[in-house]
This record gives structure tokens, C-alpha cells and sequence, in this order.
């Protein structure tokens, strides 16, 4: 399953209910504000990593670059485009929006 | 009002992780999975998060003009919508118990509400 | 594959139009068929025609009209949360139809993947 977020975890819990809830065996996508979860030193950069040994983590390099965040991204956080966003749809059996 | 969909059963689960009233998701959200009845789908919720605020006893909307549709919750049984899950973190995290909320709900794990929405075809989330 | 999309919040005010569009477009160029957008909650507001942003910026709107003639993408439009919004057949951009809930439940009943953009 495809976990989609995208709220700044200093704002919303959304990216704690995924880590919380997401299978060993999907993937998560961080676009809009959730990129800031992918950048180095921000407060759910420990909870990110640990979440990477069970399920790759992937980022909008899009919405990275808009927010001027691209050239501070966590390692092993995985860039893709809007093509990559729906390569990952489709690889995925569901997908679920943590609005 | 549409028709159903002939041969095709896919599970839907919806997921509720906004509490009531504050915004509108709680409600309209509520009306799709009321619209969802009609298409003889595997229909399933889950309460996460806010979300379980949704199902608390005794909500009194007088004082803010706004409707109280928790009594729906009550009559999803009446639509064959009988699959209700509750995070047990999400209670945990918010001093409720089971004996808190309106309706009566499977309570699950984390984990176990993860293994859940790895089954479905569709979620949508509210 | 056949992918449904379901669009949650308004234009100008949320990112959610602005990703799901290019998400719709990324998935059109790649291929796949993008069968309906389901506009629902404040993202009905994606379909008023009297919409004027200024010259300088992306017309939202515009854009899902354009992608509903040339690509044939069903734009759907939720009756109910559309009139509590005062978004009503006149005002209606070219492209769109007002249609029920039950559209959103067909569209995650007949595509292969339902992708949500909203808050």
C-alpha cells in the first residue's frame, strides 16, 4: 500500500498516524508541506529513519524545490517526480491519502 | 438514485481522523459512506486519530446551530454497514475508553488496523 | 490503468488542486487513462466559471476545462456539497456536470486506483 501525506508534522499528526499504521511491505510519499519531514534535522527526521528500515520513503522533488528544501533532504529519502508519483500509484495494490 | 454497479464487490474502507463539527469532513464524509450502501460494496470504517471523536456519547449541537448527526452513526447497522473499527492507540492517546462512544465498535490495534487496510481496494479518507 | 481521482479542497486556497492536477496530467502523459475527478467538500469550488485569478497566475479552473475537451476526463461535480457552497448549474465551468455522491463510489468501483488530494 502507497501512503501518501502531506502535512508539515509540525503542523499535523498525520505523518505519526501513517508511521503508526503503515505495513512493512508498502511505501510512503511525502508531497506539499509533508517534505519538510524529509529534510535534515527537522523534528521527525529520527521517527523517518527508523520507519526506513521497514518501508522506503519517497519525496515530491517538485514540492521540495518550491519550498527550497531540495538540497537538505534526510539520505535514503528517495526523490521522484510527478511521473514517479504515478509509477508509485500504480506499483502499489491501494493507496491511502493521510488527510 | 444511481444505479448499482452489477457483479463487482471491492472493499472500501473508509478512514475517519478528523473530529466533528470543527470542520466538515466528519459530515460529509458520513454522507458518501451513506451513498456507499446503495452499491452493495464490502463497506468498512475506521475511526483513527480525531477521528474518534466522531463516535463520542452525548454530543449537544444546540448551542452552535449545527446539526448533531451522531445518531447516524447508530443507523449505519440499518444500511448493512456493521464494520466499525476503532484505533485502540487513538482512545489510548485520548483518555477514552469503548464504554465513551455511541456505538458498539471492534477495537483494534495499530497493527492491526495496518493489516486491515492492506486488504482493501479502496480507501478514502476523511 | 484507470485511475480516479477525488479532489477535496478549493483552488488558490490548498495545494490538493494544484498536485492533483499534475498528478492527472503526469499519469495522462505516461499513458494511463484518467477517467473521472470527483470534486467534493470545498473543492467544488474548483468548477466556478466566474473564477478570475490575475494574469500572472495558473488559471485553475481553465486548466481542468482543458483537460476535460482534450483528454476526456469526466469532471464531476458533488450536487450536495456544491449547493450548500451556492455553486449551482449557471455558474458551472465549461467541462463539469453536477451529479450525485454515488459517482465517487462508481469511480472507486470501476478504476484501478482512487488517488484523494485534500486537506
Amino acid at each position: 500500500m502507497l501512503h501518501i501525506v502531506n502535512k508539515s508534522p509540525y503542523e499535523r499528526n498525520s505523518l505519526d498516524g501513517c508511521l503508526r499504521i503503515a505495513k512493512k511491505g508498502g511505501a510512503i510519499l511525502l508531497i506539499e508541506d509533508a517534505v519538510y519531514a524529509a529534510t535534515k534535522g527537522n523534528a521527525a527526521e529520527a521517527k523517518l529513519k527508523s520507519a526506513m528500515a521497514n518501508l522506503p520513503v519517497y519525496a515530491l522533488s517538485a514540492d521540495l524545490e518550491a519550498r527550497g528544501m531540495h538540497e537538505s533532504v534526510i539520505d535514503g529519502v528517495k526523490l521522484v517526480d510527478y511521473a514517479g508519483f504515478v509509477d508509485l500509484v500504480a506499483e502499489n495494490p491501494n493507496v491511502q491519502s493521510w488527510l | 438514485m444511481e444505479e448499482e454497479m452489477s457483479g463487482t464487490i471491492k472493499k472500501f474502507m473508509f478512514i475517519n481522523r478528523k473530529a466533528p463539527y470543527g470542520t466538515v469532513y466528519a459530515l460529509e464524509g458520513l454522507e458518501v459512506v451513506l451513498i456507499s450502501a446503495a452499491f452493495d460494496q464490502d463497506v468498512s470504517l475506521t475511526f483513527a486519530d480525531d477521528g474518534v471523536y466522531q463516535l463520542r456519547k452525548g454530543q449537544h449541537t444546540k448551542g452552535i446551530d449545527v446539526k448533531n448527526f451522531s445518531p447516524t452513526y447508530r443507523a449505519l447497522e440499518g444500511y448493512d454497514i456493521e464494520k466499525l473499527y476503532v484505533e485502540k492507540e487513538s482512545l489510548d492517546a485520548r483518555g477514552l475508553t469503548e464504554d465513551d462512544l455511541l456505538v458498539p465498535v471492534e477495537v483494534l490495534t495499530s497493527a492491526e488496523i495496518g493489516a486491515l487496510m492492506d486488504e482493501q481496494d479502496v480507501v478514502i479518507s476523511f | 490503468m484507470k485511475f480516479a481521482i477525488l479532489v477535496n479542497e478549493g483552488p488558490y486556497n490548498h495545494q490538493a488542486s494544484d498536485s492533483a492536477y499534475q498528478f492527472a496530467k503526469a499519469a495522462i502523459d505516461k499513458g494511463h487513462r484518467v477517467s473521472r475527478i470527483f470534486f467534493y467538500h470545498d473543492g467544488v469550488n474548483n468548477a466556478t466559471r466566474l473564477t478570475e485569478p490575475p494574469q500572472d497566475d495558473r488559471h485553475i479552473v481553465n486548466r481542468w476545462t482543458k483537460l476535460a475537451e482534450e483528454q476526456s476526463v469526466d469532471l464531476v461535480v458533488c450536487v450536495a456539497a456544491a449547493l450548500r457552497r451556492g455553486l449551482v448549474e449557471e455558474n458551472l465551468a465549461p467541462g463539469f456536470r453536477i451529479s450525485g455522491l454515488g459517482q465517487l463510489v462508481e469511480a472507486g468501483i470501476q478504476s484501478d486506483r482512487l488517488v484523494t488530494f485534500g486537506d
